[in-house]
């Protein structure tokens, strides 16, 4: 399959000068800050002699250009580097961290896209009835609520009041006990899949509307199709394309705005990672973090490219880059 | 000789802290009422010897090394718990012998000689000798450390290792707070590396696990020397909320907090029989610290002014009910040098506006205060803001964050007044630095410091800094808001945990948990 070859030769060149592009834009938004990455290593107490030996050790006395040449160099060859503050090496932290937030986020795609499907469905097909136009009503109100506020009221409810699961923190041995730490992740993953349906349920119905007043439908149904027929055979395909595109922003936006659930649920997965390194302006585990993240967002789009160009024929012969 | 020396110190460390563990989160009347009059009789016999400790926390430490930079949590997780030194602050505020069995200083006060407790190990097995404890006195004085505690030991001439059991200490002058001062030096095993992710010390417990962001969790070290735990393994969980810490109090994954920070929440768990609450001390105060080297804060009776016109007591009681204390300078009740100061410049805006007209600014003046954005320097910013305005000083509110503070108000003294917490004890010291970020510059004062830590007897040392307290006080050399309070609230069923929690440590051997 040459077409699909050059198609992937093509994409990933594309996803490689992102990673450079977004390296450098990260390099220089961590450098404006103000503050200093030695100032999380002293205390009230500490003199002048040892502030200057912390900026020394953190190389925060190097010229910018200098910083950003080790930067590179180090990027180079994969070398994500050791914490400013922890000492420890960033690229095994990541992959402690990737452990929670991968599944949060998994799970709480899939939970969405499982409430969202035939929500959305219902919504467009049952619009003239009261529940079809209660899901979108509902959903609307889903779209406008605070996440941190549908992770309190959970907790509250869930877990102070009802004790069915914990009010927060990551089990000490992780997946080593498999039901503590599915259990620990519960009340985060619906949190985070009450907000995403919300919103996908918006997507799916519009997406059904147009497969239901499509002149393709019309015409399979006019040649003998039955209506069920006529859905499945085209217009799933065809109502599939937009919402895979969609789902794809929702997967990498959720790898990202899973920081504010994490730190509802004081999980210590990537967002907690990366607050607590601007916080402390720790640069190798921010720009850690980033690295890996803006890595896994690339990707996930490229999946989800990929994914149309299997269920729609009509996108194979484009170029990439060219199209959506 | 002089014979022994012991200070009373005094300490603490504010912040917060928790430890707890619970279980019991059931307790009927009638098991409360039964659990009451065990504990009074027969206590020792009715807890769970292997029982595992959840203490809630909100500081995790950001590495394992008290040298480089690993903050406040790695003393409340590791201090006396998996390291010891040489001393020990106590919980109650005494500095008593560890690994030191005994020591001698000669009649020039310039010679210590500690003879160390026989049969310590660490817990890697090897056996403890005069060298490890030379090798953690300079790991803490070399040029690499971050600790805080550095500028203390510098009078340390020179460390000498006659024999396996003895250290002699040699200073360059006389330093009254030496065996304080080690109680800060963890001793480490001179063959240890890596301590930033490992350790090896001689402490009752061993690290089993530490899961960044998460967990650290200790385990009973075997091959200790001393009293053996009252419980099996201690886990310190980690939370970024003080929400989610609480309830995960109540909701039993952890057994005791520490340090609750607001009374709002405190409710929750006084009404409930099954938490015990309570109030320790604390020796973190909150400074409103003026610029003294720019105008108008060079004039002593700006300063004075501006204390008079602010009401600590309705800023204390707004933030924490009827929790905390007043001070009147620098130095909190627990300290041996403590003078009742809050007479001094007390409340009395008609004075406050006297006293700027004489300083020359009958109309008032404008200036910035930098606030650090997390709690309660905002808050008691806005509050600065309205008690000062009626006395006709408009104060403007930058608000940045820990770090930039550091940058910007610690090492470039660029600033004309800040908020800050300073959790220290006997941190009276700092107004004896003329280069400290406050920039309070009395010879009377840096004298009498110096002369304090050069004392014979600690009665001399407590005279000197207790007339250099008075002085600063005096002086308003900087507006001393008020003390926090430090609050325990754990788990009926859990006992024996320190609650002042001076300089953040958390001693967790004695803790029991009932069966």
């Amino acid at each position: 399959m040459p077409a699909i070859f050059s198609y992937l030769l093509r994409r990933l060149a594309i996803l490689i000068v992102s990673i450079v592009i977004a390296a450098a834009v990260l390099f220089l938004l961590l450098r404006l800050l103000p503050g200093d990455p030695a100032n999380a290593l002293v205390s009230v107490g500490a003199d002048p002699e040892q502030i200057e030996a912390a900026r020394r050790q953190v190389g925060s006395d190097l010229p910018l250009s200098e910083q950003f040449v080790r930067f590179v160099s180090s990027l180079a060859r994969f070398d994500l580097g050791n914490s400013f503050v922890s000492h420890a090496p960033v690229l095994p932290e990541i992959g402690k961290r990737l452990a929670v937030t991968v599944p949060l986020t998994l799970m709480s795609f899939l939970l969405a896209i499982t409430i969202a499907l035939p929500l959305g469905i219902v919504a467009a097909v049952k619009a003239d009835r009261w529940y079809g136009s209660m899901i979108s009503v509902v959903s609307q109100l889903g779209i406008a609520v605070p996440v941190f506020w549908i992770g309190i009221l959970l907790v509250t409810v869930f877990a102070v009041n009802l004790r069915f699961f914990p009010s927060g923190g990551f089990p000490s041995r992780g997946w080593q006990r498999p039901e503590a730490a599915f259990e620990a992740l519960v009340l985060p993953v619906v949190t985070i899949a009450i907000v995403m349906s919300a919103s996908l349920i918006r997507y799916v119905r519009s997406a059904a509307q147009d497969v239901l007043g499509s002149d393709y439908l019309r015409t399979a149904r006019a040649l003998g199709a039955s209506f069920s027929e006529a859905l499945i055979r085209h217009g799933i395909r065809n109502g599939a394309v937009p919402v895979i595109s969609i789902l794809g922003i929702e997967l990498a936006s959720t790898l990202l705005g899973a920081v504010v659930v994490e730190r509802v649920f004081s999980l210590p997965g990537l967002g907690s990672m990366l607050l607590l390194g601007i916080e402390q302006r720790d640069y190798p585990n921010v720009q850690g973090v980033l690295f890996i993240s803006t890595l896994l967002v690339l990707l996930v789009g490229f999946a989800a490219d990929l994914a149309q160009r299997i269920i729609d024929p009509r996108l194979r012969g484009r170029a990439a880059g060219s199209d959506r | 000789m002089n014979g022994l020396t012991t200070r009373t110190g005094v300490a603490s460390k504010s912040g917060s802290r928790m430890i707890g563990t619970l279980k019991a989160r059931a307790m009927t009347a009638a098991a409360l009422l039964l659990g009451a009059l065990i504990a009074g009789s027969a206590q020792a016999q009715d807890f769970d010897a292997d029982a595992t400790i959840n203490i809630g926390s909100l500081y995790e430490p950001q590495n394992l090394d008290n040298t480089a930079g690993a903050g406040q949590g790695i003393n409340e997780a590791f201090n006396s718990n998996v390291y010891e030194a040489l001393f020990r602050l106590t919980d109650a505020g005494n500095v008593e012998p560890v690994l030191a069995k005994s020591y001698k200083v000669s009649d020039d006060g310039l010679t210590y000689t500690f003879t160390l407790q026989p049969g310590v190990k660490f817990h890697s097995g090897d056996p403890l000798t005069s060298k490890d404890v030379k090798f953690s006195i300079e790991r803490v004085t070399s040029a690499e450390s971050k600790s805080s505690r550095k500028n203390s030991l510098k009078p340390i001439a020179g460390i000498e290792t006659p024999d396996d059991a003895t250290v002699v200490i040699k200073l360059s002058s006389r330093s009254i707070s030496l065996p304080y001062n080690l109680s800060y030096v963890w001793i480490v095993n001179d063959t240890a590396t890596n301590l930033t992710a490992t350790e090896d010390g001689t402490g009752p417990y061993e690290l089993e696990d530490w899961r960044r962001g998460s967990s650290l969790a200790l385990t009973r070290f075997d091959g200790y020397w001393g009293q053996k735990p009252t419980n099996g393994d201690v886990v310190f969980q980690y939370f970024t909320e003080a929400t989610a810490l609480n309830n995960a109090l109540l909701t039993g994954s952890v057994d005791i907090i520490t340090s609750v920070q607001s009374p709002d929440s405190l409710k929750q768990f006084k009404d409930n029989k099954d938490f015990t609450v309570a109030e320790g001390k604390s020796t973190t105060k909150l400074l409103l610290a003026y610029n003294d080297r720019v105008a108008p804060f060079d004039n002593v009776k700006v300063r004075k002014a501006l204390a008079r016109a602010v009401d600590d007591a309705k800023l204390l009681k707004a933030v924490w009910g009827d929790y905390g204390t007043l001070i009147g300078s620098m130095v909190p009740p627990t300290d041996p040098w403590y003078v009742d100061l809050t007479k001094t410049d007390a409340y009395d805006p008609a004075s406050a506006k006297a006293l700027l007209a004489e300083a020359g600014y009958p109309n008032g003046f404008t200036f910035t205060i930098d606030t650090p954005n997390y709690d309660p320097h905002p808050i008691a910013a806005q509050f600065l803001q309205t008690e000062l305005a009626k006395v006709g000083v408009k104060v403007n509110i930058n608000v940045i964050t820990a770090n930039e503070w550091y940058s910007k108000i610690y090492k470039a003294h660029d600033f004309q007044a800040t908020l800050q917490e300073h959790v220290n004890h006997r941190d009276i010291v700092f107004y004896g630095n003329p280069d400290f970020y406050w920039g309070y510059n009395n010879p009377k004062v840096i004298d009498l410091i110096k002369q304090a830590e050069a004392s014979a007897t600690t009665d001399e040392q407590t005279a000197k800094l207790k007339e250099a307290n008075t002085i600063i006080a005096e002086d308003a050399a900087s507006n001393w808001i008020y003390l926090y309070p430090q609050i325990v609230v754990s788990a009926k069923s859990v006992t024996g945990y320190p609650v002042n929690g001076l300089n953040s440590q958390f001693f967790v051997s004695g803790i029991k948990k009932a069966d």
